[in-house]
């Protein structure tokens, strides 16, 4: 069997998420070091407070204020931080309880190793040098041997509070893309065009991609096809695409290689845009180096009878 | 409203469950081409082809191999044109029998497949897990699976409910239980190791890997003709902590109870137990919450420890047990599956054998 082909896939997603009344004034409030929790009706503190009350679902809107001063109520001792983790040197996660809170906030405790954290142990915030209003404001908590803190009693009302918060991720994966587009992809890069044939159907999927969908089993018979082909159907595109350094218009088209069961797209060029038509007979043009056909172009043929494709989707 | 079913209601058995083996790696292969042997092996066990298949359901996420749209290539592996009756959760494929269950109830179908994939091995598990989690106040740390697990286990050993040895026991006897396991990932002795995040051990740990599994279900007579003896389901119920970790007490699962409760499962004890408890401390929490004794047969498959195949390890737990009833090896049987950070949601299903 060939090597398997792999390749780093990083996908990248920026979410824009806006907020509640209660989430944006706690997280107002943590750009301007203020902690704030969220009274429920039956007179508990929610730290980090939440919009619903868990237990009742209801409506919760009474902010108080709540000290940065608190007692860890479980830990963990990660000694290999992760890229995107609060600290880039050992530290515990921790849940903590802050002075005037009945529930408890995750974050990180920046201490000195394993042994010198426990349950019951008392920290404080540390806050971030630059804050924007985020869970990040707070940069971790720290050891803190002190009387609890006293809260100043805040309103929770703030001018410029933030709305919303830019949740940025970045996950990086290696993609592989598994045994037929492997061996599709290394034709491709010998400039051959390999598609498989369904042992049921005997349809040719060109790319193939391991099953046939109506049949419901593994193609694996592989059959070469083209270089020529037809085109079947077609669209004149007229947007410019970003970091695409194509004229518009130009023509963008599907085609159904001679031996393949279904048609793959490609851009047509080597013709005007608006002589292009179904049936128009084209081959693939390669530019050095390259692994898969820059774009096809007529071949001079005749055009193809339309009952030749007219079962080709 | 019980999730019982309703007495008037039919009966509806898991008649057949199949699953790969579960491998760290299975870069050789696609999504499809890693499930449809699976797929062809479950229909084999019944006679069965696609078009004679009431409903199917799947399993899966796109985050796990970060594939945009994969469950609709994976569609391909079924045979799904033309078009079939079928539906995905992005939830382990427990929820999607769940979904096959709640349709067969209905009288829309007599028979469902319903499978689950996972290829954890693409990316960074413990970070793309992250990604679940609450965007506001928890995701923009990164506090990866291990390490909110690694609480949980924290407030459990000062709760006085286990210790380290006690965890290091229940992987001990995981994967020992394992080795009669073809499909498991761990098999035998494998050594608890060093601190993963403390106090959780790379032996307390599920391995990573990746894997499929499918069963099938059927109603009443259907099910007697496609099985000598059908896994009957007497209820599923699902039910769910609240988000917030700091406001849960992470040593015990309510939600867990409640679906047991729901589900049947108190009414008559179980013989056997398949839980989905990725980590040793999870079992902790939930044989205390589905109060489960040292007479009830705890993971004879090996569990989330011997192979966690991200989607399709709940969906394991149910074919497990219910592999055990059509054995004779069970007489009633509970199933559990999770999904969530520290045990957030918790389905349970009761699954029974005709007395012989």
């Amino acid at each position: 069997m060939p090597e398997v082909l792999k390749a780093p896939l990083v996908v990248e997603f920026p979410f824009t998420r806006s907020l509640g009344p209660v989430q944006s004034a706690f997280l107002t409030g943590l750009r301007e070091r203020v902690v704030l929790g969220v009274k429920t009706r039956d007179g508990r503190t929610l730290v980090p407070p939440v919009e619903y009350d868990p237990v009742t679902a209801e409506e919760i809107r009474d902010l108080v204020e709540v000290a940065p001063t608190g007692t860890v109520t479980t830990w963990a001792w990660n000694h290999e931080p992760r890229r995107d983790q609060p600290l880039d040197t050992p530290f515990a996660w921790v849940l903590v309880r802050l002075d005037g809170a009945d529930t408890a906030l995750l974050h990180a405790l920046d201490a000195p190793g394993p042994d010198s954290v426990h349950t019951g142990m008392r920290v404080r915030v540390r806050w971030a040098q630059e804050r924007a209003g985020a869970i990040t404001d707070i940069a971790c908590f720290e050891p803190y041997d002190g009387e609890p803190a006293e809260p100043a009693g805040h309103s929770g009302e703030f001018d410029d509070a933030v709305t919303g918060i830019v949740a940025a991720a970045r996950l990086d994966y290696t993609y592989s893309p598994g045994r037929a587009q492997s061996a599709y992809i290394n034709a491709l890069s010998d400039r051959r065009t390999v598609g498989e044939r369904c042992p049921s159907c005997r349809k040719v999927y060109v790319p193939p991609r391991g099953a046939c969908p109506t049949c419901g089993v593994a193609t694996s018979e592989q059959v070469e096809v083209g270089p020529g082909g037809t085109v079947t159907t077609f669209c004149v595109v007229n947007i410019k695409a970003k970091n695409l350094d194509i004229e518009v218009p130009y023509v963008y088209a599907h085609i159904a290689l001679d031996g393949a069961g279904l048609a793959l797209h490609g851009r047509i060029g080597g013709i005007p845009y608006d002589q292009v038509r179904m049936g128009l007979r084209v081959e693939p043009v390669w530019t050095e180096g390259a692994r898969y056909p820059d774009h096809y172009r007529p071949t001079g043929e005749p055009d193809a009878d339309y009952d030749t494709y007219k079962e080709l989707p | 409203m019980t999730r019982h079913a309703p007495a008037t209601a039919r009966d509806i058995a898991v008649v057949a469950f199949a699953q790969t083996d579960h491998r760290r790696t299975s870069d050789d292969l696609s999504e499809v081409e890693m499930l449809m042997p699976v797929l062809h092996e479950v229909l084999d066990l019944t006679g069965l082809r696609t078009a004679d298949i009431g409903f199917t359901c799947s399993g899966s996420s796109d985050y796990l191999a970060g594939r945009a749209f994969s469950f609709t290539l994976a569609l391909d592996g079924v045979g799904a044109w033309p078009p079939i009756s079928e539906s995905h959760v992005e939830m382990d494929g427990a929820w999607a029998l769940y979904e096959a269950w709640t349709k067969l109830l209905t009288g829309d179908a007599d028979t469902a497949l319903v499978y689950a994939y996972g290829k954890s091995s693409p990316g960074p598990l413990r970070d793309v897990l992250t990604r679940q989690l609450d965007p506001y106040y928890v995701a923009p740390l990164w506090p990866d699976s291990v390490a909110l697990a690694a609480l949980q286990a924290q407030a459990l050993i000062d709760a006085g409910d286990t210790d380290e040895s006690a965890l290091a026991a229940i992987a001990a006897r995981s994967r020992s239980d394992a080795t009669a396991n073809p499909h498991a990932q761990l098999r035998g002795p494998v050594p608890q190791g060093a601190p993963l995040v403390r106090p959780l051990r790379t032996g307390d740990c599920p391995p990573i890997g990746d894997g499929a599994a499918a069963v099938i279900l059927a109603a009443g007579e259907r099910a007697r003709e496609l099985c000598a003896r059908p896994a009957w389901i007497r209820g599923v119920d699902h039910r769910i902590e609240a988000h917030s970790l700091g406001v849960r007490d992470l040593t015990d699962s309510p939600s867990a109870r409640l679906a047991a409760e729901r589900a049947g499962a108190f009414e008559r004890p179980v013989d056997t137990a398949e839980l989905h408890a990725p980590f040793t401390s999870q079992e902790v929490v939930l044989r205390k919450a589905l109060r489960l004794d040292d007479a009830v047969r705890v993971n004879p498959s090996g569990g989330a420890l011997a192979a966690n195949p991200v989607m399709a390890a709940g969906l394991v737990r149910i074919g497990e047990a219910a592999a055990r009833i059509h054995r004779g090896d069970s007489d009633r049987a509970l199933a559990h599956a999770t999904s969530g950070p520290c045990l957030q949601q918790n389905l349970v299903a009761v699954l029974e054998g005709d007395p012989r």
